[in-house]
């Protein structure tokens, strides 16, 4: 697998937006490989309801891009179908709410291909799945449930916080010979543009990003969440709290050696996501953290999540989601432990 | 195989001018029934705009109109009996309100309020149902509920549209129906259009209600923007759903054949995916207008009886409107409901949450 990482700033690159980056990054893998193919509701003719596959029907018609009926076990069960015959499909479930119906397909079939038949046969897909709150959605469209896959052993599950990542990581799911999930923010989808190069490259999966370097304590987050931990990060820094803040990317397999090394430097750590708390990956990475460096402990690691209660409708979901100032408090209080 | 195009239903009683046809006969209800039924139309039509307007001014979320299912929804809604229940979709307003359920309810619930779920003890009416085609089972469900109690003879009518014919739960809830023999009427509000996919990319089977046989029950396609044909077809469906002591299988299958002639919902454009002028042949059997002849022609409309119908209904919607709106939820209850008693765990988060709140007020939480 070659592993390339472009200056943006020294090759040809694109001002994008993270759904325009995710676009892109199908387009390129599309463009380098005619086993790639997409799959779901409403990415053909409609462009994707979120326009992340905009114009690729055009470009490769509908025997690559294929809009399906409304049936996400059947589009993931056809995908696991295909892939076991050498694509690559990459299908999307239209929301994170929509993939139960395909968990069955999911969990005990394209996560187990490989094992069960030692390998004969495999199942490259990568299922794009837009994520989490904040948009004002409708019921059932603001859940953030990435533990459930994480938890299933067989499965990758990475989550891209910038333009630049989307491109780079989805080169990785769509070029690796197991099936990802790939959980795109939609609250992010169009809140910043970054530069993004025009030649492929790949952001590896199992590698976290530190995005701010600090002594004081380590703060784990991803997603959506990234931009407020940078916002509570940049006040705290006001007064003399120094953070190391890292963006994990890769929710399964974690990359433990970079979010241990970032706990041993400060000795406290504060993880943040979105999604409930009980059962969540923050539990996953506070106790391998502990398994790891337990020595270097100074204050109990914190968590900032979404609470144990269903993802609220929208005109309380504000006060569900981390906010920069909650993580801000937590993060003080675990430092003045 | 693949779908037809155009219309064919086997089930019609007015013409696509709102005459009836001939050798068809309308069906037996008193004349104000037949004019209530023309107010509750109109009035899901006014709620429609009223909804896409407080949408666009930022005053509620996504919303889905009705535009055109207003005959399907009120014609089917007729002929239940209050005991029967609804177990909805989210297109299907006309039919949960008409049924006795506020427009308040509707709009909290678009205004992101679980307030709006909370339905009145005395409606038979399930919560709104997003997620596709789930609710069918639940329907299934209630209709086997219906069976096991004693003396309970309510039927349960499921609304879902064409797109959820296609997920696993619609095969596994009409074939359950089949299996326990349900007092159910499953009403599929065939508008040919899933977000972007048009039915005849969702099957290649010429109708949907001939998906039924497969369940060993009986499927029949009426004109969905015919109101009286819906209500007669609906009327003689919960006959059969209830009638226990019959040889024909209690559950059918009713194909409504319309059009959805608007966007899914406000974050939908159509022109995208569809021309324009695709919609024209089904504007011109628009339901609100084929009642409106067929009123008038039996002398039971007037221009100022509408005028006061558009009047009466705009003070319900104002009226709900108002409710809705001073709605305003305790952030707090964002931890009521998860159970009957909360773990502690829930509670500490209660807690944390509610002195969190104390010492940093909304601007802690609220996002621009």
């Amino acid at each position: 697998m070659a592993t390339t990482t472009p200056d943006p700033a020294a090759v040809d690159s694109q001002t994008l937006t993270l759904v325009q980056a995710v676009r892109e990054g199908l387009y390129t893998e599309m463009k380098r490989d005619d086993d790639v193919l997409i799959l779901g509701e409403d990415v053909g003719d409609n462009d994707g309801v979120f326009r992340a596959t905009e114009g690729l029907v055009d470009e490769f018609g509908s025997d690559r891009v294929m809009d399906t009926p409304l049936a996400e076990s059947a589009i993931i069960g056809t995908s696991i179908g295909m892939a076991v015959r050498g694509f690559r499909p990459v299908p999307e479930l239209q929301f994170m709410g929509f993939v139960y119906p395909a968990f069955d397909q999911l969990v005990n079939h394209a996560a187990r291909f490989r094992t069960r038949s030692r390998g004969r046969f495999t199942c490259p897909l990568t299922v794009r799945v837009p994520y989490g709150g904040g948009i004002r959605a409708p019921e059932h469209h603001s859940e953030s449930t990435e533990a459930f896959f994480a938890h299933q052993p067989g499965l990758k599950v990475v989550v891209p916080s910038t333009p630049y990542d989307a491109k780079g990581l989805l080169a990785s799911a769509i070029e690796d010979p197991d099936p990802v999930v790939f959980l795109e923010p939609k609250l992010i989808y169009r809140s910043f543009k970054r530069e993004v190069p025009d030649e492929r490259y790949t952001v590896p999966i199992g590698e976290a990003n530190v995005l701010r370097e600090g002594s004081d304590v380590a703060v784990f987050t991803w997603g959506a969440m990234v931009r407020p931990t940078l916002e509570a990060a940049e006040t705290l820094a006001e007064d003399g709290i120094d953070c190391h803040v890292v963006d994990v990317r890769s929710i399964y397999p974690l990359d433990e050696e970079t979010i241990v090394d970032a706990f041993k430097r400060t000795g406290r750590g504060v993880v943040v996501h979105e999604a409930p708390q009980t059962g969540g990956m923050a539990a996953e990475l506070t106790s391998t953290i502990q398994e790891e460096a337990v020595l270097y402990q100074k204050a109990p690691i914190k968590r900032i999540t979404g609470y144990d209660t269903p993802f609220p409708l929208y005109a309380l979901e504000d006060y569900y989601l981390p906010s920069a100032a909650r993580i801000e408090h937590g993060i003080r209080e675990t430092v003045e432990f | 195989m693949s779908f037809e195009p155009g219309f064919h239903a086997e089930e019609q009683i007015l013409d696509e001018d709102g005459r009836v046809l001939d050798g068809e006969t309308p069906p037996d209800l008193d004349d104000d029934v037949f004019v209530d039924m023309y107010k509750q139309m109109r009035l899901c039509r006014q709620f429609d705009k009223r909804a896409v307007s407080l949408q666009r001014q930022g005053r509620m979320g996504t919303y889905s109109t009705m535009l055109a299912h207003e005959g399907a929804l009120v014609g089917s809604a007729f002929a239940l009996r209050d005991d029967d229940w609804i177990v909805p979709y989210y297109r299907d307003h006309g039919a949960t309100v008409t049924h006795g359920l506020g427009f308040e309810h509707i709009l909290q619930y678009y205004m992101g309020h679980e307030e709006g779920s909370v339905v009145p003890e005395d409606t038979s009416v399930f919560p709104i149902c997003i997620t596709i085609g789930d609710q069918i089972p639940h329907a299934t469900g209630a209709g086997m509920a219906s069976k096991l109690r004693d003396g309970d003879d309510s039927a349960v009518v499921c609304y879902f549209g064409d797109g959820a014919t296609s997920e696993g739960d619609f095969h596994e809830g009409l074939n359950f129906a089949g299996v326990f023999d349900t007092p159910n009427v499953f009403f599929c509000l065939n508008n040919q259009w899933a977000i972007s996919t048009p039915i005849e990319k969702q099957t290649a089977a010429s109708t949907l209600a001939q998906k039924a046989s497969g369940y060993g029950f009986d499927g029949v396609r009426v004109d969905g923007m015919d109101p009286l044909a819906v209500y007669e077809v609906t009327r003689k469906a919960l006959e059969t759903a209830r009638d226990a002591e019959s040889e024909a299988p209690r559950p059918t299958l009713v194909e409504a054949l319309l059009y959805r002639i608007g966007a899914h919902n406000t974050s939908d454009d159509p022109s995208n995916y569809r021309q324009e002028s695709e919609t024209e042949p089904w504007r011109e059997r628009d339901p609100i207008s084929r009642m409106e002849t067929f009123l008038r022609e039996r002398g039971l409309l007037s221009d100022e009886r509408i005028a006061a119908i558009e009047e009466e209904n705009t003070e319900e919607i104002e009226s709900a409107v108002e409710i809705a709106e001073a709605y305003e939820p305790d952030p707090d209850d964002i931890f009521e409901h998860v159970f009957d008693e909360l773990p502690d765990r829930i509670e500490e988060q209660r807690a944390a949450f509610r002195e969190l709140h104390e010492q940093y007020g909304d601007e802690a939480f609220l996002r621009d």
